[in-house]
C-alpha cells in the first residue's frame, strides 16, 4: 500500500497537470502502515489497531493516546503489558495522525521514534515515513534532508520505497541527475515497472539528455501489463510523450504515441485529441475525424470532448463539406449554449451552499465512486464539470479537511448529547442516594463502633495468650463454671466452719479445681490458639464485609458527586471547539466554493469564447455551402 | 489556419491555467494556514474525547464493578464471521452484527471491545455464541460457557473465536 501511495504521489507529483488520473475518491485511501504485533500483549492497543484498521482514525488516536498517556504516567512503566509494544505504539499513534492528515504531530511524533533508543530498522523505518509526511506535504528540502538520515539496516520490504522515494525527493529539488541512477536501478524491479521508466523519462530530459529520457517514456508507453495502476502510467507516459512530439511538429511520431493509449482510460480523451491533430496537421482531415468523431460521442462536459465538437466540423469544411460542417457547428452551438446554461445553474447553485451539502452526504462516502454518483444526484448539476478539479491535490486537501471537520463537528454534536444525559444520571443518582445516606452512615458508625471495640477486644486477648506463651498463667484459662466454683470458695470463711472435715472437703475441692486447671493448661492454651484462629477468621470476612460497604459507599457517593466540574468544563471546551470548526468549516467550505466557481467560470468563459468562434465558422461554412450551391446551379 | 487552431491543441495547458486561476484568489499560504488550523482543532478534539472516555468510564463503569469483553480471531482463521452474542449472568448483554470492514480488522488482528458492562463481585456465566460461514461455505454456530471471576479492580476477558474452539483468556 505504501508503494502504490507513493507511486499515486508521483503521480499528482511529477506533472500536476496530469491530476485528472487519480483517484478522487474521499474514502480512506489513506492508509496506515502499522500492523498488529504477532502476539497481542495489551488489548488496550489491539483496542486501537481494531479501529485503525477499518479507518477510524479519530477513535484509534484517541484510544492510543489516553494509553500511552497512562502509561508515561506510571512509575513503572515496566510492569505495564503496553510495555511490551511501546515502541509500536509510538510508531502507530504517528502513522495513525499521519492518516488522519495531523502531520504537525505525527512529524512530532515519528521524530520522538527516531529520536528515541530504537534498532536501527525501526528508526529508517521511522525517518522513511517522516520524509514520505513531508514529501507529501509539499516541503521536497525537509524530505531530502529527512531521508538522508537512513543510516544502517533496512528492513527488506522498504528497500525499493525508499529508494523510490529517495528518487522522486532529489528530482522535487531539482536534483535529476542524482535521482537518475536510482530510478536505474529501479528499472527491473516489477513493483516500479512503469513509474520508474516514467520518473526517469521526466528526470533525463529536466537534465539535459532529451533524447534518452524520450525513450524512457517510449518504453514505460510500450509495457505489457494488466495491472490498473501501470495500464494508467503506461497511458500517462504516452500522453506525456505524444504532446510533447506534437508540440514539436513530429506528427507522425505523436500520433504513432498517441494511438497507444488506451481508449477507455482516463487519458484517452485528450489522447483522442492530439490524435486527430496529428493528422490534421498534416492535411490529412479525413483521418483525423476518426479519432474527433470517437470523442465528439462522449460526455460533453470533458473539454477534450468540447474541441472536439467544434474540431469535427472544421475537419469536415476543411474536407469541402461545408453543410455537414454547417450543420455540425449548429449543433455545437446548441450543445455550448446548453452547456452555458448548465454551468451558470451550477455556479447559482454553488452560491446557494448546495454543492458542499452534496459533498457531506453520507450515502455518498459509502460508495469508492462517489465523483460519479454525485454527478447523478440531479440536485448537484456543479458537480458535472468539477471532475478534474475534484481530482486535483489542493481541492482533494480542501475536501478532505472539510469533510473531517463535518465529522468532528458531528461527533461535538454526539458528545453535548452524552453530556446531557450524564448530568440526567447524575441527577437522578443524587435524587436516589441522598435521602437514604445519613441514614446508613449513622447505622455504620455505630456497627463501626461496635466492631472497633470487638477488634481491641481480640487484640487483647491476642496479647494476653502471647504472653501466656512465655509466662504461664493458667488461671487465665480457667473455664467459667470454674471461676464460679472459685469465688464461690473465697467466699466461704474457714474459721467458721465448725467442721473439720467439711474444711479438708473444701480444701481438697481448691486443690481439685487448681490441679485440673495447671494440669489442663496445654489442652487449654492449644485450644484458645484455635478459637483464636477461628475468630480471625470471621474477622477476615467481616473487614472484607466492612472494606466491601466502604467501597460501595464511596461508590455511591463518587457516583453523582465531583462530576458537575469537569463537566462543565467539557461543555465549555466543545463549545468553543465547536465555534472554531465552525469557523473552520465556513472558510474552508469557502475555499472549496471559489475553488468551484472559479472552475467554473473558467470552462464557461471557454465555452464562451467556443460559442463565439463556432458561430463565425458556422456563418463561414454556411456561406461557403451556399455559394458552393449557387454555383452547383449555374453549372447545371 | 493551423495558428488560429493552434488554440485548441492543448487542453492540458488550458487546465493548467485555469487552475493557477483560482489561486489568483486564494493563496497557498492561505490553504497551507487553514490545514494548519484544522490540525490544531483536531488536536484540540481528540483532547476532548480522551476526557470524555475517562469520564464515561468513571461514571458508567466504575473500575470496582467493570467488566469488559473483548473480542479477537484465532490467527489464520478464514472462517466468515457473521455475529456474536453475549450473554453474562443469564442476560442478554450484547449482539453484534458484522461489516466487511470489521471482520477485516479481526483478521488483520485488532481486537474489539464488545461489551463493557457492570457486575458485583464474584463468579458469573458468560455464554459466548457466534454464527458464521466456514471456508467450504457450510454454516455453523457454536456456543460456549466460561465463568468470569469479578473481583475488586476491573475485569477485562478475551474471547478468541476460532472454527474449532473459543478461546477464553482472563486479563
Amino acid at each position: 500500500m505504501i508503494r502504490f501511495l507513493v507511486l499515486l504521489t508521483t503521480l499528482l507529483f511529477a506533472s500536476s497537470a496530469m491530476a485528472a488520473g487519480s483517484d478522487p475518491s474521499p474514502q480512506p485511501k489513506e492508509m496506515a502502515c502499522t500492523t498488529a504485533p504477532r502476539e497481542l500483549k495489551d488489548l488496550f492497543y489491539g483496542e486501537a489497531l481494531y479501529d485503525a484498521f477499518q479507518g477510524d482514525w479519530f477513535d484509534a488516536i484517541a484510544r492510543l493516546d489516553t494509553e500511552l498517556w497512562q502509561f508515561h504516567g506510571l512509575d513503572e512503566p515496566q510492569r505495564d503489558s503496553l510495555f511490551q509494544h511501546i515502541d509500536q505504539a509510538e510508531f502507530a499513534v504517528g502513522d495513525f495522525e499521519l492518516a488522519y492528515r495531523m502531520h504537525q504531530r505525527a512529524g512530532r511524533a515519528i521524530t520522538a521514534v527516531i529520536e528515541g533508543n530504537v534498532e536501527e530498522p525501526v528508526r529508517n523505518t521511522a525517518i522513511f515515513r517522516l520524509a514520505r509526511l513531508y514529501f507529501r506535504k509539499h516541503q521536497p528540502v525537509q524530505a531530502l534532508h529527512t531521508v538522508e538520515r537512513v543510516n544502517g539496516a533496512v528492513p527488506a520490504e522498504l528497500l525499493g520505497d525508499l529508494a523510490f522515494l529517495r528518487a522522486l525527493t532529489l528530482m522535487a529539488n531539482g536534483r535529476d541527475a542524482d535521482a537518475t541512477p536510482i530510478l536505474r536501478e529501479l528499472q527491473g524491479v516489477k513493483d516500479y515497472e512503469g513509474f520508474a521508466g516514467y520518473n526517469l523519462g521526466l528526470a533525463l530530459m529536466r537534465d539535459g539528455h532529451e533524447l534518452e529520457g524520450r525513450q524512457f517514456l517510449d518504453r514505460s508507453g510500450r509495457i505489457e501489463t494488466n495491472v490498473p495502476a501501470t495500464l494508467a502510467i503506461k497511458d500517462k507516459s504516452n500522453l506525456v510523450l505524444g504532446e510533447k512530439l506534437l508540440k514539436e511538429d513530429r506528427y507522425d511520431g505523436a500520433k504513432e504515441v498517441l494511438d497507444r493509449v488506451r481508449l477507455s482510460g482516463p487519458f484517452s480523451n485528450r489522447a483522442l485529441l492530439g490524435s486527430g491533430w496529428a493528422d490534421a496537421f498534416q492535411g490529412r482531415f479525413e483521418r483525423a475525424l476518426v479519432p474527433w468523431s470517437i470523442l465528439s460521442e462522449r460526455e460533453i462536459t470533458d473539454s477534450a470532448v468540447q474541441e472536439a465538437l467544434l474540431a469535427v466540423p472544421y475537419a469536415y469544411a476543411k474536407l469541402g463539406v461545408y453543410s455537414k460542417a454547417a450543420l455540425l457547428y449548429g449543433r455545437a452551438l446548441q450543445a455550448f449554449g446548453s452547456e452555458v446554461d448548465k454551468l451558470d445553474a451550477s455556479i447559482g447553485s454553488i452560491r446557494e451552499g448546495r454543492f458542499l451539502q452534496a459533498l457531506v452526504r453520507e450515502e455518498l462516502k459509502q460508495d469508492a465512486n462517489w465523483v460519479v454518483k454525485l454527478r447523478e444526484l440531479p440536485e448537484t448539476p456543479e458537480t458535472y464539470y468539477l471532475l478534474d478539479l475534484m481530482a486535483s491535490h489542493d481541492f482533494q486537501e480542501s475536501l478532505k479537511n472539510y469533510l473531517d471537520l463535518e465529522g468532528l463537528r458531528k461527533k461535538m454534536a454526539g458528545w453535548e448529547g452524552d453530556l446531557d444525559a450524564f448530568e440526567e444520571l447524575i441527577g437522578l443518582r443524587r435524587a436516589y442516594y441522598e435521602p437514604l445516606l445519613p441514614e446508613i452512615d449513622r447505622q455504620f458508625r455505630r456497627l463501626d463502633s461496635r466492631m472497633r471495640l470487638r477488634l481491641e477486644q481480640r487484640d487483647h486477648v491476642k496479647k494476653r495468650l502471647h504472653a501466656m506463651l512465655t509466662a504461664p498463667r493458667p488461671e487465665h484459662l480457667a473455664t467459667a463454671e470454674e471461676r464460679i466454683f472459685k469465688e464461690q470458695m473465697v467466699r466461704i470463711d474457714l474459721g467458721q466452719l465448725t467442721d473439720g472435715e467439711s474444711e479438708a472437703r473444701i480444701r481438697r475441692l481448691q486443690g481439685v479445681l487448681n490441679y485440673n486447671i495447671h494440669t489442663d493448661y496445654d489442652r487449654r492454651l492449644t485450644e484458645a490458639y484455635r478459637h483464636l484462629h477461628d475468630l480471625n477468621l470471621h474477622i477476615e470476612a467481616l473487614q472484607q464485609q466492612y472494606a466491601a460497604f466502604v467501597r460501595v459507599r464511596q461508590a455511591a457517593t463518587q457516583s453523582y458527586q465531583g462530576y458537575d466540574e469537569t463537566i462543565r468544563r467539557q461543555r465549555s471546551r466543545i463549545g468553543e471547539a465547536r465555534d472554531t470548526v465552525a469557523t473552520l468549516m465556513a472558510r474552508q467550505g469557502h475555499i472549496l466554493e471559489v475553488m468551484a466557481i472559479n472552475e467554473l467560470s473558467n470552462r464557461r468563459d471557454r465555452l464562451a469564447e467556443y460559442q463565439i468562434k463556432a458561430r463565425f465558422a458556422l456563418a463561414d461554412s454556411y456561406d461557403r455551402a451556399t455559394r458552393a450551391q449557387g454555383l452547383k446551379k449555374v453549372d447545371q | 489556419m493551423r495558428k488560429v487552431w493552434g488554440y485548441f491543441a492543448f487542453t492540458m495547458a488550458v487546465l493548467v491555467l485555469s487552475f493557477s486561476a483560482y489561486a489568483e484568489d486564494i493563496s497557498k499560504e492561505q490553504m497551507k494556514g487553514l490545514d494548519e488550523q484544522v490540525q490544531d482543532i483536531k488536536g484540540d478534539v481528540l483532547g476532548i474525547a480522551a476526557q470524555l472516555y475517562q469520564l464515561e468510564e468513571k461514571l458508567l463503569y466504575p473500575s470496582d464493578t467493570q467488566v469488559a469483553v473483548f473480542i479477537s480471531l484465532a490467527e489464520g482463521e478464514q472462517f466468515r464471521l457473521d455475529a456474536v452474542k453475549l450473554q453474562l449472568a443469564g442476560k442478554p448483554v450484547a449482539d453484534h452484527l458484522y461489516t466487511f470492514k470489521e471482520l477485516e480488522a479481526l483478521r488483520n488482528g485488532g481486537v474489539q471491545r464488545l461489551y463493557t458492562g457492570n457486575v458485583t463481585t464474584g463468579d458469573h456465566d458468560l455464554q459466548v455464541t457466534f454464527i458464521g460461514k466456514s471456508k467450504g461455505g457450510a454454516d455453523f454456530l457454536m456456543t460456549e460457557n466460561f465463568t468470569v471471576s469479578k473481583a475488586v479492580g476491573p475485569k477485562i476477558v478475551e474471547v478468541t473465536l476460532a472454527e474449532k474452539a473459543l478461546g477464553f483468556k482472563d486479563w
